[in-house]
């Protein structure tokens, strides 16, 4: 059904720390393992080894550089992938039924079977979350790890989405956002969590951290760095340094 | 936005198929000299343009042989609307023609539907466009409108064209509504272009949510090559063209079928005349057509 549920029991999502990523991409390459393997179709790669690679991803880093006025430029690794939105534009338009958000917890899922692969959905979301799969002609996105985080055969731990489970460095978090007193909510109410493209309207569910602002200002007159690499000797070493300094 | 040609041809198609459809349907009110010669040309191409065109819009879909099921969710989708209203304009004109052909009854009020529903079809096919936020030039209420006027224009040039060839003469009157019909739509036409040079929605800066940091760029993409949103989402050609091929489908779609009609009018050819203007028309209506997916810029691209 692509009619959207008014309400959602949890709203459960992720939230995700752009002052944290260091732009490893392991969580896209742990996303493509999981899911090439998990719920629905696997993630296609067409002409991998050839002159024209392309693939299906449900989770990309993209590398954004921010320049602030009469500040240095600052590099922020950004990780993009579906944002289960409560107002969800790419559920109302699929014509099959195949797209829908689930009541229960909010997660936006694709039902493969039903799914004729128009692309519409894709060209709904404003985020480009939604690949076409080359190969089995279906609408893919994340899942949200569906088949891992309701999964009782698997360690407890493990119960998260691959993405979360496998950043080195904690700049992903998974939890029900629609429970204020969450982990996660109490973070982004912390840390200022936002919205990607609020004029959207689509109510993202998943929130991003900005970077924290930088505790060191740089100094105006520019470091002469040649001068840092010079060794400095000390003791004998240092006495023989400055005596053959001096002999010229 | 990419075009895919199987969508061109049939929004192309199908939108002047069923403006011919629909003007039949209004025929029905009026027009008591129609032949059944006249019947069979004039039904016999709208059904043909519309029936192609619909079967060539399954031809972009992964799995066509679940098409059946885009006829569910007509609540919430304007895909599924389209489908389910071109069925059953289709449907309803079919026994419309029916009536008139066979019992020699030509009903009003199944004219009239015919007109309505045909008609609500092509704005559905232009919602399917206009409900989608994400890009901004298509998200306007003139979209379904231009749909609507190209394919009351391509429908009267049409029936124009059977009206000469089955009766022998094209008429003043008819000819006028032919002109004005195609005026008012490329007019239309011409201010929803200006919409182009709106200031985009979504730019780097609230897609990243840091604007409010400094002058957000990419500085890596997030792979080395192409992907399905850079073909499907990133078609860049389209823009660097646009003024050229906007004059191309105005040249096409507008000013040589109205010279072609004016032309007509006198001479004892018209028949050829205006079998020419409805080819330069949808000669015009596919480069027209082209564009509006070509020029159309979707808000992922502020990621890229």
């Amino acid at each position: 059904m692509t009619q959207l549920p008014e309400t959602t029991d949890r709203k459960l999502g992720l939230v995700i720390d752009l002052d944290t990523c260091v732009g490893c991409h392991a969580c896209v390459i742990s996303c493509k393992e999981w899911n090439t393997g998990g719920y629905g179709a696997p993630l296609a790669d067409t002409d991998a080894y050839g002159e024209d690679p392309s693939g299906t991803f449900l989770n990309r880093v993209h590398t954004f550089e921010v320049k602030p006025a009469n500040k240095p430029a600052m590099v922020t690794h950004f990780p993009k992938s579906c944002l289960h939105c409560e107002d969800a534009p790419c559920v109302t338009v699929c014509p099959t039924g195949a797209s829908f958000k689930r009541a229960e917890d909010g997660i936006v899922l694709v039902h493969e079977d039903h799914c004729i692969g128009c692309g519409l959905c894709s060209w709904a979301c404003p985020y480009g979350a939604r690949e076409m799969d080359a190969v089995e002609k279906v609408m893919k996105k994340c899942t949200l790890c569906v088949d891992r985080i309701y999964n009782e055969n698997i360690p407890e731990e493990d119960r998260v989405p691959s993405c979360v489970r496998t950043c080195p460095a904690g700049a992903r978090h998974f939890g029900d956002l629609g429970d204020a007193q969450s982990d996660v909510s109490k973070l982004v109410a912390e840390r200022g969590g936002f919205d990607l493209m609020p004029e959207q309207g689509t109510k993202p569910v998943n929130k991003y951290l900005p970077p924290r602002p930088k505790q060191q200002q740089m100094a105006d007159e520019p470091v002469n760095l040649a001068a840092l690499a010079e060794p400095k000797a000390t003791g004998f070493l240092g006495w023989l340094d400055g005596a053959l300094e001096r002999l010229g | 936005m990419h075009p895919a040609y199987s969508v061109i041809f049939f929004t192309v198609a199908s939108g002047a198929g069923l403006g011919l459809i629909a003007f039949m349907g209004l025929g029905a009110l009026r027009i008591d000299e129609m032949s059944t010669g006249f019947l069979l040309t004039a039904f016999g191409i709208g059904f043909a343009l519309s029936v192609a065109g619909l079967l060539s819009s399954t031809f972009h879909l992964g799995h066509p042989e679940r098409a059946w099921r885009a006829f569910s969710q007509w609540r919430s989708s304007w895909l599924s609307r389209e489908g389910v209203l071109a069925v059953v304009a289709l449907i309803v004109a079919a026994i419309f023609a029916g009536m008139w052909l066979f019992l020699d009854l030509s009903s009003a009020f199944f004219g009239v539907a015919t007109a309505v529903l045909a008609m609500l079809t092509v704005w559905a096919t232009g919602m399917i466009y206009a409900q989608i936020k994400a890009v901004d030039l298509w998200h306007r209420w003139l979209t379904p409108v231009c749909y609507l006027l190209f394919s009351i224009a391509g429908g009267v040039v049409l029936f124009l064209f059977v009206h000469a060839l089955m009766t022998g003469k094209a008429g003043w009157e008819l000819s006028s509504v032919a002109m004005i019909a195609l005026l008012v739509a490329w007019a239309v036409k011409l201010f929803w272009w200006r919409g182009s040079e709106n200031t985009p929605t979504s730019t780097p800066d609230t897609a990243t949510g840091l604007g409010h940091l400094g002058k957000v760029r990419l500085l890596e993409r997030p792979h080395t090559g192409s992907n399905y949103l850079l073909k499907e989402m990133g078609f860049q050609i389209g823009r660097k063209h646009a003024k050229k091929l906007r004059m191309i489908s105005v040249m096409l779609g507008a000013i040589l079928p109205i010279l072609l009609i004016l032309l007509a009018i006198p001479a004892p050819l018209d028949v050829l005349w205006l079998g020419l203007a409805v080819l330069a028309h949808l000669s015009g209506m596919l480069v027209e057509r082209w564009l509006f997916f070509a020029e159309a810029r979707h808000s992922v691209m502020a990621f890229y």
